[in-house]
């Protein structure tokens, strides 16, 4: 097993309720002693232990691998274990039950500016940082410019932190905390600080670490980050893995869990709706793939398909279809009078029809949509509409995204086209550029 | 720089590793603790007007009142020494050892954040805290000198001790740092205490009276405090006065060291879930 980097096996935390807020004190300790003293006696006959109701599992027998060089994302909502799992691989504390072999030093990442003290300069709080980190001083000589640079602070090296702006002094924590250079690396949600430009330059370096061959478990909340640099992740739920897999499948599982999608219905013969020329039969979601589904890609096209039976021998259908935000506005509506043939609003005969409305992918932003159908044939007095026959959810699979880590403002996400000219030299601009 | 084809784990992590004493990995972070005590050193009198001369102030004010007080108007015997160099020399050690015990019992709550998102041996920051006062502590001795040559005291061939008597002051503070700053993490109540145990020490040493004033026989339970033998190894070396060390030290010795590893046991044992508990 020489590419093993990390193994766990049945690694499991256990906490009592309120251990991790606040602390004891003496008092509270006598006190528990003395009451569970008295408790003894007062249990007695009752025969069950109430032991267990003060502690959770922060982690329940967590057993992975991670091979050498594999960057692998941990997913999970706050308080699932994710930085209780770091912590432990960290040795920053025990685990209650089993055990885990690292291959490899490690060095850990999970805050920003570790050890800095505020009244130490730049250049000090360099050194400091360096070593809580585990880095050699000869190392921190070698590489002092380099952190320097990377924050982007020579002016400043010689002021005292407390003095930087909040900005400056995240930048020098994190400066120096990404050039760690262990083997293996460990990285809680840190690369969320700084502005926009210097995130940029951080998961840039947090790629260059891992084409650098180096194996780096990845704790984040930021989708993108995770599916741009790990080819693996772990979905953590309340102290156990729920998925282990590749990464966009894990993001998928993770962004649907508790939501309750529906991406078909089908009506019985009897509670069909519709109105006395014709009745909804059954309605579906299919993705790019061709697969019936309640969650599709941002990027990719999806279908909805409306099956539904005509009762009136030349019945004139018309079928229009709304899509609405979670926030109950009306992203867009479409009327099937755009289909170029002879169906739309025309008698037709009698039986069973498909009607399927494309919509497009790079167009939805990613959130949750409701799709409401509505029908008419002919007169506006035989019009129906049912809400929220369907209910999907788009998810980022951040392909789009490219360098942009944010959230996109608005109710939908057009991909749109950019063009940048050359630069070049206009007529009509030469009085303007003197000043160039 | 990878290493390759390693069989075996670097790094085993299971529960109970707290009961080792893995002196060899605090070596390996040596560098660590140093960069803590030149931090420590560095920032203490960081935006103070008199800066180190705070270092000087305390003992030698401390001097002052209990010359006025317990020389002059008590008129407790000082073994035919004046009594400012009886008490100064006695406060030199006492102030290094009541500052360090009152700097380690609060290091590991200073720490809490470091403690609670990186990996070190937790050793080293009482070490470090006992350590970061051994300037300040040097800074009062030269005061020490400067008094003696005033007096005109010239120390005997004995001076040669002087440095057991100063190891035995780091090492009293550390022994008995390693329980309080442990159970101070826990248990706040600890940082409260030990100012008071510090003043009651004060009298349970022989720092205002020479210790000929304890009777003989409570001389051996005495001596069960380690800055006992310091003080009056102190007053011997340096001053050619007080009681030479007998087998009144010996006993102090195997008392602190009896504390020491005790205390590492202690807070090795604390370390495995201090980041939880802290």
């Amino acid at each position: 097993m020489s590419d093993l980097a990390i193994r766990v096996e049945g690694l499991s935390k256990r906490y009592r309720i309120g251990e991790r807020t606040g602390y004891v004190t003496l008092k509270d300790t006598l006190t528990k002693i003395f009451s569970n003293s008295l408790k003894v006696f007062r249990d007695q006959g009752k025969g069950k232990s109430k032991a267990n109701d003060n502690y959770i599992w922060a982690l329940n027998d967590v057993s992975f691998d991670v091979k050498k060089g594999e960057i692998l994302g941990i997913i999970g909502d706050n308080g699932a274990g994710k930085t209780t799992l770091l912590k432990i691989l960290s040795k920053i504390t025990e685990p209650t039950k089993g055990h885990a072999e690292i291959y490899g030093s490690v060095g850990s990442l999970l805050e920003v500016g570790t050890g800095f003290h505020p009244e130490l300069t730049g250049r000090e709080n360099i050194y400091l940082s360096g070593a809580i980190l585990g880095m050699k001083k000869v190392e921190i000589d070698r590489k002092f410019d380099e952190f320097v640079a990377f924050a982007e602070i020579e002016k400043f090296i010689d002021t005292p932190v407390k003095r930087y702006s909040s900005g400056m002094y995240v930048r020098l924590a994190f400066s120096v905390a990404a050039h760690l250079e262990p083997e293996i690396l460990l990285v809680d949600e840190v690369l969320a600080v700084g502005d926009a430009a210097f995130r940029k330059k951080c998961l840039g370096k947090m790629g260059d670490v891992a084409k650098e061959g180096r194996t780096v478990l990845f704790v984040s909340h930021n989708m993108g980050a995770i599916n741009t640099l790990c080819s693996r992740a772990i979905l953590i739920d309340t102290g156990t893995i729920v998925k282990d897999g590749r990464t966009q499948q894990i993001i998928k599982k993770y962004l649907s869990r508790g939501v309750v999608n529906r991406g078909q219905i089908a009506w019985s013969e009897k509670e069909r709706p519709g109105n006395q020329a014709f009745r909804l039969v059954a309605v579906s979601l299919i993705s790019a793939k061709g697969l019936k589904t309640s969650q599709i890609n941002i990027s990719e096209d999806l279908t909805i398909k409306i099956d539904y039976e005509v009762l009136r021998e030349g019945a004139c259908v018309q079928l229009a279809l709304m899509l609405f935000d979670v926030n109950g506005y009306c992203v867009f509506s479409s009327l099937s009078n755009t289909e170029e043939n002879v169906y739309h609003g025309k008698p037709i005969h009698s039986g069973r029809y498909m009607s399927e409305c494309l919509i497009y992918g790079n167009l939805l932003n990613n959130g949750k949509y409701y799709v409401s159908i509505s029908g008419t044939s002919g007169s506006w007095r035989e019009r129906f509409t049912i809400n929220n026959v369907l209910t999907f959810e788009a998810v980022d699979d951040g392909i789009l995204k490219r360098d942009y880590w944010g959230n996109y403002r608005g109710i939908i996400r057009p991909k749109l086209t950019w063009k940048t000219l050359p630069p070049q030299v206009h007529d009509g601009m030469r009085d303007g550029d003197k000043g160039l | 720089m990878l290493k390759k084809n390693i069989k075996t784990p670097i790094v085993v992590i299971k529960p109970g590793l707290g009961v080792t004493f893995k002196f060899k990995e605090v070596w390996d972070y040596r560098e660590l603790l140093y960069f803590f005590i030149w931090r420590n050193i560095k920032v203490k009198y960081k935006q103070t007007m008199l800066g180190v001369a705070w270092a000087i102030i305390q003992p030698f004010f401390i001097m002052v009142v209990f010359s006025i007080f317990f020389g002059k108007f008590a008129k407790i015997p000082s073994e035919g020494l004046p009594y400012p160099i009886f008490a100064y020399c006695a406060l030199v050690p006492w102030t290094y050892f009541a500052n360090s015990l009152n700097n380690t019992t609060n290091t590991m709550v200073a720490h809490q954040r470091v403690i609670t998102k990186i990996y070190f041996p937790k050793l080293i920051l009482p070490v470090s805290a006992v350590l970061s006062g051994l300037p300040d502590f040097f800074i009062s001795f030269f005061v020490l000198i400067g008094m003696m040559l005033f007096y005109g005291i010239v120390p005997s061939a004995n001076l040669i001790f002087l440095p057991l008597f100063i190891l035995m002051s780091i090492v009293t503070a550390l022994a008995v740092g390693l329980w309080t700053s442990a159970a101070n993490a826990i248990y706040r109540d600890v940082s409260y205490v030990v100012p008071f145990l510090i003043q009651f020490w004060l009298f349970a040493s022989p720092v205002v009276y020479p210790s000929s004033l304890v009777p003989a026989n409570w001389k051996l339970l005495y001596s069960v405090n380690p800055m006992a033998g310091v003080i009056e190894g102190f007053r011997w070396t340096l001053l050619g006065k007080g009681e030479s060390p007998g087998p009144t030290l010996i006993v102090s010795m195997v008392v602190i060291l009896f504390i020491l590893f005790a205390g590492i046991i202690y807070f090795r044992r604390m370390e495995g879930t201090i980041a939880d508990r802290i």
